[in-house]
């Protein structure tokens, strides 16, 4: 909720844990060779969801979800992409991942405690708890979290939960081919992150910016932000995320004030009939 | 993109913006209907109907304390199996008892059930027997001092979501959710009336509920559409609109129906049978335009857009 500070530890008394771990995609180097997806499936057991082809560029598996935990963005433009000429095609590519926001819906939302935060600051599932509510799902404002048909329960990305206990990185990492994906301790990447951007404004790349990196933001930034070249809309990302629970507060004095208007609604529709019998 | 309402709306963003292949960036709810809008409506009826219960109880109308006390039971009897059939692992539903969290409102809900139902159950089967009249009135009571939440918290379980038309509906959708459980419940109430032995005034007190929360629904959903702007499109269009439209034609019809057919007691009854309709009716059309919003995304990108705008502006 908004009163929460921005460092998701702050209260939990843990001391001693490992540092706050996250993705840092830097999209400006992806090839769009989909090493990530590969990886994360093989690795996770993540199932087959479908074999098709969509028609939308070299994009076929569409968006996130149960069964696509790193998904790569295929957006053609006819944009001068520097140093080219006008009018050439510009070819943009985004490897997309759960966020692990400092201020997670989905964890929020969780009614049996399935959802919760690890020691690395990840937002993760445990698949021996959830019951298949599906609150999650329309919790997360970017569409990450999904429910599995034939199995019922919610799945997404662990930041390879496993692998980083034994101090590996999540497996997309390990694949990907140009460090486009970067693992880390999210402080290292905040500020890797903000030396690529500048680099890349003085090389010329004005469109660059960052997504997700700022603390202030709806979420209490991502603990996997991107290094973009365009709105992220266009890339099937929310421009101005914002928690949920952010609301809630006021949410339940609203639902309060609803209920206590009901109970004088019933105490006035029986009083109503004893002044009509007095007459 | 629908261009209908535009022109009506002077304050509503030009509908050009950018998407992903028009993809969606919400994963859109998962919950099925009629599990879930049935939930919403069954537990409207059921919170309505106890503190119906209690009243009739209190001035001696035992016709409608009885029919008030099985429909609470029998509402949230089935709202319990919708939940728990709506569920990916069924068998897991005790793992919502594993918990207590006031940041989930399923949550909270599961809790308010896990109270209110027993007592519901037990108010019931006393008022049916006979038996354990002391016992009976004292569930009696927690049903209604239960029912309330229980009729108003699934506002917050829906609002506390990314879905645009649910969550920017939030300050009014508690009301239109006990508005349109108390029209439910005074609906049913009037039904007590149907045996030809039943007293004139038996129903009046449902009557009277019935009316405040077609009221109390109708003004709450107006400003709440007229508030959010644009996330209240899918109230107005498609088969969120269509079903909205239905609940407030058969709110009219129940409320004009209840206040000139009280000599009938046939068209009393048919009255109170057509404002539960509308009760269903208006959740089923939330549930849809909840969808729908989730699906377009339109609705997440532009107001967010909007408010970059808007503070981009600030800062300059």
């Amino acid at each position: 909720m908004s009163t929460q500070p921005a460092d998701p530890f702050a209260t939990d008394g843990y001391e001693n844990r490992p540092p706050r771990m996250g993705f840092f995609t830097d999209t400006s180097v992806c090839i769009g060779c989909k090493a990530c997806e590969v990886a994360c499936k093989e690795w996770n057991h993540v199932p087959e969801d479908g074999l098709n082809l969509t028609g939308m560029s070299y994009d076929n598996t569409v968006g996130l979800g149960a069964d696509t935990w790193r998904h790569v963005a295929f957006i053609e433009q006819r944009k001068p992409a520097p140093p080219g000429p006008d009018g050439q095609l510009r070819w943009l590519m985004a490897s997309d991942v759960c966020k692990h926001c400092t201020h997670a819906a989905c964890l929020d939302v969780c009614p049996t405690g399935a959802l919760f935060r690890t020691e690395f600051g990840t937002v993760v599932v445990q698949e021996d708890i959830c019951n298949g509510c599906g609150y999650c799902v329309p919790a997360c404002p970017y569409g990450v979290i999904d429910q599995r048909q034939d199995d019922g329960r919610v799945w997404k990305c662990t930041l390879c939960y496993d692998r980083l206990g034994d101090g590996m990185e999540p497996a997309c990492a390990k694949a990907c081919p140009t460090d486009s994906i970067q693992f880390g301790p999210l402080d290292e990447l905040r500020e890797r992150a903000a030396r690529r951007v500048d680099a890349l404004h003085e090389a010329g790349v004005a469109d660059a910016r960052l997504y997700g990196e700022d603390p202030h933001d709806g979420v209490g930034g991502d603990g996997a932000f991107f290094l973009l070249l365009d709105e992220p809309e266009v890339y099937g990302l929310p421009p101005d995320p914002v928690v949920t629970t952010r609301d809630l507060p006021s949410m339940w004095r609203h639902v309060a004030a609803a209920a206590a208007t009901l109970t004088a609604a019933a105490a006035a529709s029986f009083a109503a009939t004893l002044i009509g019998r007095r007459r | 993109m629908s261009g209908k309402h535009r022109a009506e709306r002077p304050m509503v963003p030009k509908a050009e913006f950018t998407s992903y292949y028009g993809k969606p960036i919400l994963n859109p709810p998962t919950w099925q209907s009629p599990d879930i809008p049935g939930y919403l409506f069954l537990g409207g009826l059921a919170g309505g109907s106890s503190l119906l219960a209690a009243g009739a109880d209190l001035t001696g109308r035992r016709a409608l304390s009885r029919m008030a006390k099985t429909g609470a039971v029998a509402a949230a009897g089935l709202s319990m199996v919708a939940l728990v059939h709506d569920l990916g692992r069924p068998a897991r539903f005790i793992n919502m008892l594993r918990v207590f969290k006031v940041t989930s409102p399923m949550s909270v809900g599961s809790w308010l059930l896990a109270g209110y139902v027993p007592a519901a159950g037990v108010a019931a089967a006393s008022a049916l027997t006979g038996r354990l009249p002391r016992i009976g009135s004292a569930a009696t009571a927690g049903a209604a001092l239960l029912g309330p939440a229980v009729a108003s918290y699934t506002a917050a379980l829906i609002s506390d979501t990314a879905v645009p038309a649910w969550h920017d509906g939030y300050p009014e959708m508690p009301f239109v959710f006990t508005g349109s459980g108390a029209m439910a419940a005074g609906g049913l109430g009037l039904l007590a009336g149907l045996p030809a032995r039943a007293r004139p005034d038996e129903t009046a007190p449902a009557r009277n509920l019935a009316l405040l929360g077609v009221a109390m629904e109708t003004a709450a959903f107006a400003r709440m559409e007229h508030r959010i702007g644009l996330s209240a499109e899918p109230y107005s269009a498609g088969r969120g609109g269509a079903y909205v439209k239905a609940g407030q034609a058969l709110a009219l019809l129940g409320a004009a129906g209840s206040l000139l057919s009280r000599r009938s007691r046939i068209a009393t009854a048919l009255s109170g049978t057509a404002l539960i309709a509308a009760s269903a009716a208006t959740r089923w059309g939330i549930y849809h335009a909840g969808l729908a919003s989730a699906r377009d995304p339109k609705y997440t990108v532009v107001p967010q857009r909007q408010r970059l705008d808007e503070r981009a502006a600030l800062k300059d």
